[in-house]
């Protein structure tokens, strides 16, 4: 697995990712838009993840293009330094729930445990990418409040994230409850810090990935192949295709730096690798022509 | 994001989040759960009408012909679910859509529930008049923005389909029966890449003017981007009102719901903040 995901790796590099830039107000879209590609975690994680040091010593790093790594404690955070990591991921949730269930520990301890990592990572100047989870829903609390949201965003924000990724973990939210919630984040984050993480368990990703575009985000989270399934719903799909996502904005006249085609080759050789069918339509739509 | 249990799915809360997402139970098609009226944003209609084509748009690209009693009783379960517009068939030629060669029967087959529109496709003045006997009061009739598709598709060009339309059309306005027109190939074509917004907009406006109550603008090929779908909706809402339009869109590239929420967008006016 671990040379596949070196390969993988090595496809998707080239496929370069620019920088935000400054996002127009009153409804129009943003010029350029960061797709952060995470097909080989997010996307990947149901496979083993035991070879993760190998994978990242072994990558080819090509300039301009980063590589964060998730690091969900302390531990894991000299782990990916010790494999070269020069950026790195740590996640809040708010739910307390989910966070006992995924992590062991309350969203308080969770929280002390990113203080550190950032702490460490600050000196280190390693910039440092907070994720936060069930932003749209939980699996066990049901609905969560845009307030919340906002609450945990701006801590992770002041404590030093660069951006923010706020996840639509079990994919159940729509374009209102997206337009909502970003509403509340905005207050308390700059848009140009936020990114959005949709999951497609329920058609809605690409959908509601467009309504925080029209209120001024500019970095969205996908996963090549629209890999990444979901645990809470076996057989649905998991994270939003990269493919379908570059054909929306391409249309829309975004820039993005991706190569479609090169992209489709990458998810054409995961999908053989890990013996399934892509999730992308633009790629099942493509392989037909 | 992390992995969890499989179980969590029988979480009460996770089943409760659910259903209100999914409106299980207790809701009546178009109603809001008070709680939620925050959530009515501004720019988008408070009521949207569904046409269903599954019976038709749907089973007539799919390999296996059904059986005529198998798709009376799918559009009978379509009829319990609070759709408010069901498309039943097409009275084309079997030789040209053999999943659609039992019209008739089906026609006179299906439970038509009071409140429920059933229209049908009638490609022509024989069409039409089959559909009627079959006891059809609603018909809908399918033009192209493409000449080369037309031609492809019903064997005929634009102007001759506008021709043979405009038939239909008056003998349905003659005997008060609804005609909807169709408008194919709106954001793209197989055959001739892409269709430019005029082109759309002149074949609707034909359509609309002839007698059509709704123009349907289909993205046939599923090509359409939401930036594509406002430049169009631009363009033909200069001739025709945003109530008589229609969206139609394909999922090929995954872009139909994101179209469809565009085209939403477009054609609601913004409620004035007070």
């Amino acid at each position: 697995m671990a040379t596949v995901r070196k390969a993988l790796l090595r496809r998707l590099v080239g496929l370069a990712s620019l920088p935000a830039v400054s996002i127009s107000s009153g409804g129009t879209f943003p010029k350029r838009v960061k797709i952060v590609e995470v097909c080989p975690r997010d996307g990947l994680q149901n496979e083993k993840m035991a070879d993760h040091a190998e994978v990242l010593k072994g990558i080819r790093k090509f300039p301009g293009t980063n590589y964060p790594v998730l690091t969900p404690n302390f531990k894991g955070y000299q782990a990916a330094v010790a494999a070269g990591a020069k950026e790195v991921a740590i996640f809040g949730a708010v739910s307390e729930l989910f966070t006992r269930k995924n992590i062991n520990c309350s969203i308080d301890e969770s929280l002390q445990q990113s203080y550190e990592i950032l702490k460490a990572a600050q000196a280190a100047s390693i910039p440092v990418r907070g994720y936060i989870s069930c932003v749209l829903g939980c699996p066990y609390e049901g609905k969560i409040s845009p307030a919340k949201v906002a609450e945990v965003a701006k801590k992770l924000y002041s404590m030093g994230c660069y951006e923010i990724s706020l996840g639509d973990t079990i994919g159940v939210g729509t374009p209102g409850i997206m337009r909502d919630m970003l509403s509340a984040v905005m207050h308390e984050v700059p848009v140009a810090a936020l990114a959005v993480h949709c999951h497609d368990t329920y058609g809605q990703a690409l959908a509601n990935t467009l309504m925080a575009l029209q209120m001024g985000v500019s970095v969205v989270d996908s996963s090549v192949a629209g890999l990444g399934g979901c645990p809470y719903a076996q057989g649905a799909s998991g994270n939003l295709a990269t493919e379908d996502l570059v054909y929306m904005l391409t249309g829309l006249g975004i820039h993005t730096g991706v190569n479609l085609q090169k992209l489709l080759e990458a998810g054409a050789f995961i999908c053989q690798a890990l013996n399934r069918k892509t999730s992308s339509k633009v790629a099942q739509a493509t392989s037909k022509l | 994001m992390g992995n969890v249990p499989s179980a969590v799915k029988h979480c009460l809360s996770y089943q409760q989040l659910l259903r209100e997402h999914l409106w299980i139970g207790d809701s009546v098609a178009g109603a809001l759960d008070p709680a939620q009226e925050s959530c009515q944003l501004s720019g988008l209609p408070e009521y949207v009408k569904i046409v269903e084509v599954g019976p038709r748009d749907g089973l007539q690209n799919e390999k296996v012909i059904v059986p005529t009693d198998i798709k009376i009783e799918f559009i009978n379960l379509l009829s319990q679910t609070g759709l408010s517009v069901i498309e039943v068939t097409s009275f084309v030629s079997s030789r040209w859509i053999p999943q659609m060669a039992d019209h008739t029967e089906v026609m006179k087959g299906i439970r038509q529930y009071p409140g429920i529109r059933y229209p049908v496709l009638t490609p022509n003045l024989q069409g039409f008049h089959r559909a009627v006997a079959a006891g059809a009061t609603e018909i809908s009739v399918f033009g192209a923005a493409s000449e080369s598709f037309s031609k492809k598709n019903i064997n005929c060009s634009i102007e001759e389909s506008m021709e043979r339309f405009e038939e239909v059309v008056k003998s349905a306005r003659h005997m008060n029966i609804p005609a909807r027109g169709y408008v194919s190939c709106a954001l793209g074509c197989p055959c001739e890449g892409s269709v430019t917004p005029q082109k759309v907009t002149e074949v609707s406006k034909r359509l609309y003017g002839m007698g059509c109550y709704e123009i349907s603008l289909g993205d046939t090929i599923g090509v359409g981007t939401p930036g594509s779908m406002k430049k169009l909706l631009e363009s033909v809402m200069k001739e025709i009102p945003p109530r008589a339009l229609a969206v139609h869109c394909h999922d090929t590239y995954g872009q139909a719901l994101a179209n469809i929420l565009t085209a939403l967008q477009c054609t609601t006016p913004e409620k004035p903040v007070g």
